[in-house]
């Protein structure tokens, strides 16, 4: 190209952020120092209304065809100052951010160092943009449809909302019913509504939904593709028995098979023919392979015979489907912490030390004990039960370093729901510090201490011992400063929540940063809540972290509002900055061909060329790098680029030193 | 003999050493701009140079930055298993493992050049592993520009 490089430079001083150890104007006089830069500017805040006007003014009166805009992360404004550029008629594709902010000021602290580093980074974002080309976005069709991941109340409510908006959503879900834990939950926190009486009327309404297609007993195998159009494989496990089946449960009065029953958390017994809960959505039975005696082999067929239906097919097989999808949502949710790992609670070995999932269970009116709590051991009421909060939580030295935000209410709850059932029993809550951020949640606090009567020890307990049939509790009361030891008859542990199995698969199959615990990572935890590090993929609920109901149906809302700001769209703009091959020089080697993730690239044997598809062409720059007679490139990201970067960030070694 | 060596060894033979630091967009990158939002400290010697993926980093870049006279070069990226472009990493893992015994063989020492997974979340570990490297290279003799002592 021969047109002269008018190169205008930018910096942002970010209020003090950056210049604070950053020193601009010495910055300014040195990068006045290279010849091809005809304009320099620095301004307090480069992102503001002003600060843009200036790139924008300066673009037409100066006649600049490059910018370099030194200032924060491209993560951060990139966008911002892209679409600036282009309303001043430049390409946008032209300009060029300098990170002297996450990567400068922010991380250094001697002035002049920081200072050198900076000029060094503007330098080599000056060399880049030199070599930068106009180039145009793709535009890519959209699949106006949705994929949720996950049929808790997070999954419902965004797969609800999405339809509801009028585009199509497939919402999938590795159990046999939707409803996730809520369906487990008793009452709910601090209403006391019964959780079931809130949910099922949503899981039903996704159930009749002509915008939602609902696959239950399936996974999510392979996710291929970006933002627009995720091809997605999905697995359907059988389930054996087909939608003929009208649950008159003939099947499960002759089934011999009798295991523990999950959704009860093993207190009470199911078949091997049945259906999770009595509300369940999809409303049929299903068969669980592991234990069914009448699969591979057929031992076993009575439910079969049994069936007027003929519902049951044993030779059901699991399929593979494959869809398209604009957008995903990730919303698979937690599970509680493993209370086995804190051996000084026993939990495992003294029977009537209970999970507070395994307390929601008896006290929920479709529970193992219809509601009436029972101890495990022999089936007594209890009179005295100690509840223990944080159980494994805020701990970072054996367990879960954060608070699970909360365990502080559903203990409260758990007690409150205990005297309501026995006004003269004895709630005593072991606490750290009782978290109630919530609306009415304080609240509710007060009433279960003041009014309820339930007992507060501030203070952790130490262990838990059988004592003949009853269960001492020793421990410390904080406030006192005394040891406390007490019995009891039921200890119930409020453990906290840790990223599902479903969480920590899916992640790895779409490739989303998690947290140090496995839970997926927001792209910016205050700004961009629900979106994740993928472009048009969503996280909803508490797949991304503790939350309750009503913060977790926020944000399944907020999620789907997210993924219709994808799918309201007939078509979406691509980065352009893909690779091209130079077919003078190209030996049709064909290494590209195998390096490329995508089948990107291609021989075409009748033009007896090497080309690329460039719809699936992602920018990584694999094949570039591995091409031998170096004629692949990568749009805008070269090895002369790259090369021209590297000169320029080791130029001024003598002079820093 | 041994004792001067060993003296030797441990005087400081270059102030300011500098490194050019790859980072791929998706990990490493965004590692390192957490270790600037959470304001932890690293010494400003390393010199980032940002990629979409570690893949896209030809082996003949890094000659060149020890050419230019870098005195060391770092490449980062996402954890084998975690790349967004699915298996960028595992050939850059490939093409730089090769690149290093090349490297050591033509007597360059091998605290230079490193290969390290940094992801998104690991800001510290992106502070440990420059400020270590940077520790590292104070006690080999600076590199001049076209590779010459």
């Amino acid at each position: 190209m021969s047109e002269e490089k008018r190169i205008g430079v930018f910096i942002c001083r970010c209020g003090r952020n950056i210049a604070h150890t950053v020193d601009i104007d010495k910055a300014i006089e040195e990068i006045k120092k290279k010849h091809d830069v005809a304009f320099i500017e620095e301004n307090m805040y480069m992102c503001s209304d002003p600060g843009q006007n200036l790139l924008k003014e300066a673009i037409h009166s100066k006649d600049l065809n490059r910018v370099v805009v030194a200032a924060c992360s491209r993560d951060m404004h990139e966008p911002t100052f892209m679409s600036a550029t282009k309303e001043a008629d430049l390409n946008p594709y032209l300009l060029e951010m300098a990170n002297i902010r996450e990567q400068v000021s922010w991380v250094h602290e001697n002035k002049e160092d920081a200072t050198n580093k900076a000029v060094k980074i503007i330098e080599s974002a000056i060399e880049r943009v030199k070599m930068n080309t106009p180039l145009t976005a793709l535009e890519i069709p959209v699949t106006q449809k949705a994929l949720v991941i996950g049929g808790g109340i997070a999954g419902i409510q965004s797969a609800l909302d999405i339809a509801d908006s009028g585009y199509d959503v497939t919402l999938i879900e590795k159990a046999s019913s939707i409803g996730g834990h809520m369906s487990q939950l008793a009452e709910t926190f601090p209403t006391l509504d019964c959780s079931q009486c809130i949910l099922t009327p949503k899981m039903v309404a996704v159930s009749h939904h002509p915008k939602i297609e609902l696959l239950t007993c399936a996974e999510v195998e392979v996710v291929d593709g970006f933002v627009g159009n995720f091809k997605v494989r999905i697995r359907k496990n059988p389930r054996y028995v087909t939608e003929m089946c009208n649950m008159c449960n003939d099947c499960v009065e002759v089934c011999p098979v009798v295991v523990h029953d999950e959704y009860n958390m093993g207190l009470s017994p199911r078949k091997a023919i049945y259906i999770a809960f009595p509300q369940a959505v999809p409303a049929y039975y299903v068969i669980d392979p592991k234990t069914c005696l009448g699969i591979d082999p057929l031992i076993c067929s009575k439910c079969a015979e049994v069936c007027e239906q003929d519902a049951v097919d044993f030779d059901m097989r699991g399929e593979i489907m494959e869809d398209t999808f604009g957008a995903i949502i990730v919303a698979t949710g937690y599970e509680p912490y493993p209370i086995e790992s804190i051996g000084e609670y026993g939990y495992g070995l003294i029977p009537d030390v209970i999970s507070g999932l395994e307390f929601e269970r008896l006290l929920s009116a479709n529970g193992p004990t219809a509601g009436v709590i029972r101890r495990p051991s022999d089936g007594k009421e209890p009179e005295t039960v100690v509840f223990i909060h944080c159980t494994g939580s805020r701990d970072p030295a054996k367990h879960l370093p954060y608070c699970s935000k909360i365990c502080c209410m559903y203990a409260t709850k758990h007690a409150l729901q205990f005297k309501h059932l026995n006004h003269n029993a004895t709630a005593i809550n072991f606490y750290i510090d009782v978290r109630t951020a919530g609306k009415d949640y304080e609240e509710f606090y007060k009433r279960a201490a003041e009014e309820e009567r339930v007992i507060y020890i501030r203070g952790k307990v130490s262990e838990l011992l059988q004592d003949g049939n009853r269960i001492l509790i020793r421990g410390v009361n904080t406030i006192a400063g005394e040891g406390v030891e007490l019995h009891a008859d039921m200890v119930v542990l409020a453990n906290g929540l840790i990223p599902s199995e479903g969480t920590k698969e899916i992640s790895s199959i779409l490739k989303l940063s998690c947290d140090s615990i496995g839970f997926i990572k927001e792209a910016h935890p205050k700004l961009k809540p629900v979106e994740t590090a993928i472009s048009g993929v969503f996280v909803a609920g508490t797949a991304s972290g503790p939350k309750d109901i009503p913060e977790t149906v926020s944000n399944a809302s907020a999620a789907a509002a997210k993924a219709i700001t994808i799918l309201s769209h007939k078509t979406l703009e691509r980065p352009p900055q893909i690779a091209e091959i130079e077919q003078t020089t190209c030996g049709k080697c064909h290494t590209c061909i195998h390096v490329c993730p995508y089948g990107a690239i291609y021989y075409d044997s009748t033009s007896n060329k090497v080309l690329i598809r460039e719809a699936l062409c992602e920018g990584c720059g694999s094949c570039a790098a591995a091409c031998p007679s170096g004629s692949i490139e990568l749009k805008n990201s070269t090895y002369r680029s790259i090369s021209a970067s590297i000169k320029a960030l080791l130029k001024g070694e003598e002079m820093a030193q | 003999m041994t004792s001067t060596m060993q003296r030797s060894h441990k005087e400081i033979k270059n102030t300011n050493p500098k490194i050019i630091m790859f980072l791929c967009r998706w990990c490493s990158g965004k590692g390192a701009d957490l270790a600037g939002t959470s304001r932890l400290q690293y010494p400003p010697n390393v010199l980032p140079i940002m990629v979409n993926c570690s893949s896209r980093i030809d082996p003949q870049l890094v000659i060149e930055a020890f050419l230019e006279g870098a005195d060391g070069v770092l490449i980062t990226g996402c954890h084998l298993g975690d790349c967004h472009y699915k298996t960028g990493n595992y050939k850059a893992y490939k093409r730089m493992t090769i690149l290093s015994k090349l490297l050591e063989q033509i007597g360059v020492n091998p605290k230079r050049f490193r290969l390290e997974w940094i992801s998104a979340t690991e800001a510290a570990k992106f502070a440990k592993i420059t400020t270590e490297m940077v520790e590292d290279l104070k006690y080999l003799e600076p590199y001049r520009k076209g590779g010459k002592r």
